[in-house]
């Protein structure tokens, strides 16, 4: 008898532990103008939040479900609890963090990537945040990193939050962006100030921990004139057994001749709808990059998009996608070129395996007035077996003749004889297999974020396993 | 003792499609063994059959590497008892450096860590044979190579994992005779270990003229129809392979 194998999932163990929520701490499920107020209560909003809120679950109730993509019929909303009152004030000292929601980010290795790699930290716990720290260093240069919500009553941030608040992705966008606008909580706003260069990282952990809720982090970063940053951004959940949510939002602002490089590593339980929405604006000579790590969740939804609307900006997005068993991955990147030269760069891999689907999905639109433009679109799937789907839909609306567009998109699957090759050398067949997906993926994965080590570990080691045929 | 490879009476084939009939054939330690025939005559079914492919299925017969059954083993086990194939098209492998992949097939045939040092050393030498550049070290599998780079990491790794049995299957196809001479000193490094065995597949003579060869096999139409030491090569160079069809077609 031959033995057979297969390549395993990705081992979520390390994630699926998870301590009980206080039910009280949970507003009521579903999303009425009464919960909407009850946010805004809790949270002390400003009235213009308020206000805004409202008029966002008027969209919401007001906007179709997207006629296209995979299926989110699994996701009741009546059934999803909007918001979970937090155990703890936000705080900057770890030890004044609740003994369970440390535990948790412990065992994630939160603070301990933060002492040895990070410039600063911010810890979100269903729907607040509950830690947040940065190095006195990076505070003394004038950069700025807290919640959204201590920072709209500080006076400094605050007409800065008015103003690019929910600008780049309006409510109107979808009907996720209004639910988003509607009972937003928690994520993070930082401020790099003019010329600054922040040379290690700042990092954001969000962390879904009870069932049946969702995560609605709003995340607003601006990047001033030659300012550098990177910021990385980590999901998780545990598993559960009702649906969950998570409809973030990011709008990321990079301003002249900055640089803003945005790594997620993204590891939602596999009944999690991933329903994120990222949004950049690139200024004259500015550029944005995207690093993404797609491994979780149950169905996503989610293309970073970049406006290049200075002269000469850039954007470059590079993305990897693992869809396993029961995992409908729909992902890709979107970009505007709104002015002169402007160039754009997408390189990803996606692989599937046991059923899973994944479909790479690329939109490039060149206006009129943005002339010398260049784009370059690459896409590689990876199938491990034959159960497993892979799909590629570019778009491409180009309106000028001057501009050097190119696509190359390549879907294959494992290649027995590949895997005969590697075998006749003396590798069993599960070490030729992950030496093949490994290689495939080596171009992409060696730009996700090495400082997030422990993420990294669980996240592209992949488990394999042998079991007779 | 026994030989190292016995294989008794083999039938293999794709799917419904027999391709072997019934293949016998010893080759003992230290020996060169040659197996010729025309296109389509079986001759890399047979290698590949040997090395445990997945694409042929044993219908018949068994294969005894070293007095051992290895019929029913993958290829993983086939070489990390001393079994090799060099490819007639060796696969590309992004990704993976031939020097890193070299290492980890070393780890896995020997099940220890390979030291480093020593590990390079030894790379470097046997690239010098080949007189492949070092650069193709640190890249990717195959990938990019020309024909005869491919070949010679071929023997590369043939060097380098030094098994007891090497298959050559065509490596000498497509070269050009610069290329083929240094292919042969690789294969003449490899057998200066008087253990060593080689079956080399070939259609073509080139590249036996450096090496002693012991036997030489014609195949034809899945099954061996003749037998003899290296007078067979000259008989094939000077007449073809003609007769030995005729004779296999009479059989049938």
């Amino acid at each position: 008898m031959k033995e057979k194998t297969q390549v395993e999932d990705i081992n979520r163990g390390f994630y699926d532990f998870r301590f009980e929520e206080d039910e009280k701490d949970m507003l009521q499920s579903g999303i009425t103008p009464d919960i909407i107020r009850e946010i805004s209560e809790e949270k002390n909003d400003p009235q213009w939040m308020r206000e805004f809120r409202l008029k966002s679950l008027e969209i919401y109730n007001s906007t179709e479900m997207p006629p296209w993509g995979p299926s989110i019929e699994g996701l009741d909303m009546s059934k999803i609890v909007t918001y979970i009152r937090s155990k703890s004030r936000m705080n900057n000292q770890w030890e004044d963090v609740p003994q369970d929601i440390k535990e948790t980010f412990e065992r994630l290795g939160i603070p301990q990537a933060e002492r040895e790699k990070l410039a600063g930290v911010g810890a979100q716990y269903d729907s607040e945040l509950v830690y947040h720290n940065v190095r006195r260093e990076v505070a003394e240069q004038g950069v700025v990193y807290t919640d959204l919500e201590s920072a709209m009553y500080d006076e400094r941030y605050a007409d800065m939050i008015r103003e690019h608040f929910m600008k780049l992705v309006p409510p109107t966008d979808h009907k996720f962006a209004a639910l988003h606008g509607a009972v937003w909580s928690g994520g993070s706003f930082v401020y790099v100030p003019k010329g600054v260069h922040v040379d290690i990282p700042l990092q954001s952990y969000f962390r879904l921990n009870a069932q049946g809720a969702g995560q609605f982090e709003h995340t607003l970063i601006i990047v001033d004139e030659g300012a550098y940053l990177h910021f990385i951004e980590g999901c998780s959940a545990p598993k559960y057994y009702v649906a969950s949510l998570h409809a973030g939002c990011v709008e990321l602002f990079v301003a002249k001749n900055a640089t803003l490089r945005y790594s997620t590593i993204e590891n939602w339980s596999k009944n999690m709808y991933n329903l994120n929405t990222k949004r950049a604006i690139v200024e004259e000579g500015g550029k944005i990059e995207w690093v993404s790590g797609s491994f979780g969740s149950h169905v996503s939804y989610l293309y970073p998009m970049s406006i290049l609307h200075g002269r000469g900006a850039r954007a470059e997005f590079t993305g990897i996608t693992f869809a396993g068993e029961g995992q409908d991955l729909d992902t890709g990147a979107k970009v505007v070129h709104a002015a002169p030269e402007t160039s754009s760069y997408m390189n990803t891999r996606s692989i599937s395996k046991s059923g899973g689907v994944n479909t790479f999905r690329s939109a490039v639109t060149v206006n009129r007035n943005a002339v010398g433009s260049k784009s370059s679109v690459s896409c590689e799937s990876l199938m491990l077996d034959s159960i497993s789907r892979s799909d590629t839909i570019p778009a491409m609306d180009i309106r000028t003749d001057d501009a050097d567009i190119g696509h190359e998109a390549k879907i294959g699957r494992i290649s027995d004889e590949a895997v005969f090759y590697l075998m006749s050398r003396g590798l069993s067949e599960e070490n030729a297999k992950a030496l093949i997906v490994s290689g495939f993926a080596d171009n992409v994965s060696k730009e996700l974020p090495l400082e997030y080590a422990v993420e990294m570990n669980n996240l592209i080691t992949i488990e394999m396993k042998g079991s007779i045929g | 003792m026994a030989k190292l490879l016995k294989i008794n009476g083999l039938y293999a084939g794709i799917e419904e499609k027999e391709l072997l009939h019934g293949i016998s054939l010893e080759i003992d330690k230290g020996e060169t063994h040659v197996l010729m025939g025309p296109n389509g005559a079986g001759k890399s079914t047979l290698g590949h059959t040997l090395m445990g492919s997945p694409e042929y299925e044993v219908t018949g017969g068994t294969i005894e590497f070293d007095g051992e059954d290895i019929t029913e083993l993958g290829a993983d086990k086939r070489a990390q008892k001393g079994l090799f194939l060099s490819f007639q098209n060796p696969i590309e492998i992004p990704g993976i450096s031939l020097s890193a992949f070299l290492r980890s097939a070393l780890e896995q045939r020997t099940g220890e860590r390979i030291k480093l040092m020593a590990f390079q050393k030894k790379l470097r030498a046997a690239m010098e044979v080949l007189q492949m550049d070092p650069e193709y070290a640190e890249r990717d599998l195959n990938v990019g190579f020309s024909g005869g780079e491919k070949k010679k990491a071929e023997i590369l790794q043939l060097l380098m994992l030094d098994p007891r049995l090497a298959i050559l299957d065509e490596t000498d196809s497509g070269l050009d005779v610069d290329a083929v001479k240094t292919v042969s000193a690789g294969v003449a490094e490899y057998r200066r270990e008087n253990e060593n065995s080689l079956l080399i597949i070939t259609h073509n003579t080139k590249i036996l003229e450096s090496l002693k060869v012991d036997r030489t096999h014609i195949i034809a139409g899945g099954r061996i129809v003749a037998e003899g030491g290296p007078e067979l090569i000259e008989d094939v160079n000077k007449n073809g392979f003609e007769k030995y069809v005729q004779a296999e077609r009479g059989e049938a």
